[in-house]
């Protein structure tokens, strides 16, 4: 990502601290917290992590002290959790998974998504007014490096929240994972995390946690083991039914189609051969399964954003979601204050969003506007504008005495 | 153990902690069987049983046949058991003793795979006698900690999902995967094959730690010419020396270490065995210079050995296809993959063009 300006991460520190510090009392280490690392980041800096925070005061401590941009804690819990990687003796991990909208590629992704010049900074629209169609050379300096910024989306975030109620479901009805040992938190951007603690599986390492994702995501699942082996046609009953736990019960509803209709169905899967039902089983992993990332699952040693801690990409909250339907992201999630603040937009006519319920922009290249914090933040973070200069200091000031 | 085992079991699973006292339970002492010429039958067969280990077969008595043994067979099974181990101890012969555990594992995985069904085939041809399964559960459970229950409707055994990822997760074949299991509530069902499957080589490993931790007790004479029997076999069991560069190019990091698993009488698995038989067949070597590389192998077996060396080099019945080694990205995925340096750039074992004088292993 471009670096802020010197302007731009004074204001954004400013803002995360008063956050910090009129939410003091409620940031709480997570539990098993002396056991776990944590880690933090600075605006245009690199992460600082092996760090140990044994309750709630020291945490505050290590956040006022820090001015953290983004603020992490591991899923894993270790002896020696402020020891380097291979001296900290892994205890256990939370099972994690993370849910991000850009992953379920939905067709509306284009139309919120802004392009961020690399040279100069403008930001523009990849589709529509001012976007230059999908890509191409920045309209202001004709450089072709851009990042992609995402904006927001109430389908993006109705498309993940359908992932997460599969995910939740599937731990519960498959691997036996109560719904209240399930948290689900809004990720600060635009997906979320969902964190699983005191289960069976907290011992499992990296090869099993990537198992664990692949049954999820419905990954690798093979004709053989749904029914259909390769040396002969299955019978009338091979085929899963569709009263069936787990996957064999939902591949039959998915490839099988309804009840009714299966006796049809499955004579028309077994005409069509071995390899026609193994492809629609590979297919059916887009649609029955649960669109997460397995690196985040199956890594025991990651640092995962700290609940109740703000994202350096967005200024949003990492919030918990008590009520997964009702909860909005970018009203629940957006919790710093609404002090007016100026912003010079770098964007391009036509970059605009929502946060609030609050329309915001179109702005002018260029233009000065005066927003609440909590969209001055969100726009410096998406790189749509930078903190407005202070004013010069008047030209008839005293000269500063000699020294 | 918390588990009842009576004779039968005893003479089923004769390496369960406490069989050590069986002898003196039943009256006897090892001084017996070394000086008592009426015992010495007894030693033959704990001699038989070890020398079926050393040429990769299972040991067979009266009990896999499913009839019922009397009281004496299922003694004297028990007690060739302990003194096998007992000739194996004072042989001091670790490859024997290697063999010696594989084959008893694959023994008790029978009977384990026999008690949890009670029928001989795979669905089980008898009614399963549930004292039976009570007890091979409870075995599983105690020796493994994997906790395994019936599965109720449909039959078959369920055990919780985490136990079976921390097992199955080794397993290459893709019916393990766990997205190809019925799964639910927490739980994966298995056929008592699978139970049994899921365990071997901790049941392998299990073993061989029971025989290596037993004391090493006083010659006796009747234990000198089967002791004797035993060193020699174990010499002709050394495996060949590596194969000598030569006019050869020098073997890649991931041979080298299939290699030294083997000339360590380690147990290599089924990829690393393909991926060493198919190097050296593309290589240009004749089956008869690669087979005894794997003279080392716990199991080996010279006959099934070159049959299958044949059938990878093309030379088998079924006709014709000369196997590939496996890719480097294969071989990474399988855990046999150690480079160094001088495999950058290289995908395959077979590009590998030897190391650099003065290279540091990686």
């Amino acid at each position: 990502m471009r670096p802020l300006d010197d302007a731009s991460v004074r204001a954004a520190e400013a803002a995360f601290k008063a956050y910090y510090f009129e939410n003091l009392a409620s940031i709480r280490a997570p539990p098993k917290s002396p056991q776990r690392e944590f880690g933090y980041q600075r605006f245009n800096s690199g992460m600082v992590r092996h760090l140990r925070a044994r309750d709630d005061k020291e945490l505050r401590l290590l956040i006022m002290r820090s001015s953290p941009s983004d603020l992490y804690s591991s899923n894993g819990y270790y002896s020696f959790p402020d020891l380097p990687m291979s001296e900290k003796d892994l205890r256990g991990a939370d099972l994690i998974f993370d849910i991000d909208a850009k992953d379920l590629a939905l067709p509306c992704r284009p139309s919120h998504t802004a392009l961020v010049c690399g040279e100069c900074g403008l930001a523009r629209m990849r589709e529509g007014e001012g976007g230059g169609g999908g890509g191409g050379a920045c309209p202001g300096c004709g450089s072709a490096r851009h990042e992609s910024v995402s904006l927001p989306c109430t389908a993006c975030i109705d498309g993940a929240k359908k992932q997460v109620r599969l995910l939740v479901r599937l731990l519960g009805e498959d691997l036996g994972v109560p719904r209240e040992s399930v948290a689900v938190y809004f990720s600060g951007n635009e997906g979320f995390h969902v964190h699983a603690a005191g289960t069976p599986y907290e011992p499992l390492g990296t090869k099993e946690r990537g198992e664990i994702a692949d049954y999820l995501m419905f990954k690798g699942a093979k004709a053989d083991s749904y029914g259909f082996k390769r040396s002969s046609r299955p019978g009338r009953d091979d085929l899963p039914g569709h009263d069936e736990a787990g996957w064999r019960g939902r591949v039959a509803r998915h490839v099988l189609g309804p009840k009714s209709a299966r006796p049809k169905s499955a004579a028309a899967a077994a005409q069509a051969g071995y390899a026609a039902y193994q492809a629609r089983l590979e297919e059916a992993s887009q649609a029955i399964g649960v669109r997460l990332d397995r690196a985040v699952t199956a890594d025991v040693h990651r640092i995962f954003r700290m609940p109740g801690s703000l994202s350096g990409k967005s200024g949003l909250a990492k919030a918990e979601c008590a009520d997964l339907d009702a909860f909005s992201p970018y009203a629940d999630a957006c919790l710093i204050d609404d002090e007016p603040v100026d912003v010079t937009s770098s964007a391009a006519p036509g970059v605009q969003f929502r946060l609030r319920g609050r329309r915001f922009g179109p702005y002018k290249h260029g233009e000065q506007a005066t927003v609440p914090r909590y969209a001055a933040v969100y726009m410096i973070c998406k790189r749509l504008a930078r903190a407005a200069a202070p004013p010069p200091p008047p030209s008839d000031s005293p000269s500063p005495p000699p020294s | 153990m918390a588990v009842t085992v009576g004779d039968d079991e005893w003479a089923k699973y004769p390496f369960l902690a406490g069989s050590g006292e069986y002898l003196r339970d039943k009256g006897f002492t090892l001084e017996q069987f070394g000086s008592d010429p009426d015992l010495k039958v007894v030693v033959d067969r704990a001699l038989e049983r070890v020398m079926a280990a050393a040429s990769g077969k299972v040991y067979r008595s009266g009990m896999e046949g499913g009839s019922r043994p009397g009281d004496i067979e299922r003694q004297i099974e028990i007690f060739s058991f302990l003194l096998a181990v007992v000739l194996l101890r004072l042989s001091g012969m670790d490859t024997l003793v290697r063999r010696f555990a594989l084959a008893e594992s694959r023994r008790a995985e029978a009977h384990l795979e026999r008690d949890l069904g009670g029928g001989g085939g795979g669905g089980g041809s008898r009614p399963p006698d549930a004292s039976k399964t009570d007890l091979a559960v409870g075995l599983i459970g105690e020796l493994f900690s994997i906790p395994v229950s019936r599965a109720g409707d449909g039959g078959g055994f369920a055990i919780p999902v985490a136990d079976y990822l921390r097992h199955a997760v080794e397993f290459h074949e893709v019916e393990w995967k766990l997205v190809n299991r019925r799964v639910a509530g927490g739980l994966v069902r298995l056929t008592r094959h699978e139970v049994v499957r899921l365990v071997r080589s901790e049941l392998g490993v299990y073993i061989l730690s029971r025989v290596r931790s037993a004391p090493v007790p006083d010659m006796l004479p009747h234990f000198e010419a089967p002791v004797a029997e035993l060193v020699a076999v174990a010499k002709g069991l050394e495996p060949a020396p590596p194969p000598q560069a030569g006019a050869d190019a020098e073997p890649p990091p991931c041979i080298k270490h299939a290699m030294a698993v083997l000339e360590r009488g380690e147990n290599l698995p089924h990829s690393g065995r393909f991926m060493l038989a198919t190097f050296f067949i593309n290589r240009g070597w004749p089956i008869e210079r690669i087979a005894p590389m794997f003279k080392g192998a716990p199991d080996y077996n010279e006959r099934i050995t070159m049959y299958q060396l044949r059938h990878l080099s093309g030379e088998g019945s079924s006709g014709g296809t000369r196997y590939s080694c496996p890719s480097c990205k294969k071989l990474r995925g399988q855990d046999l993959c150690f480079p160094v340096p001088a495999c950058d750039g290289i995908s395959s074992p077979m590009q590998f063009r030897g190391e650099a004088k003065g290279d540091a292993p990686a």
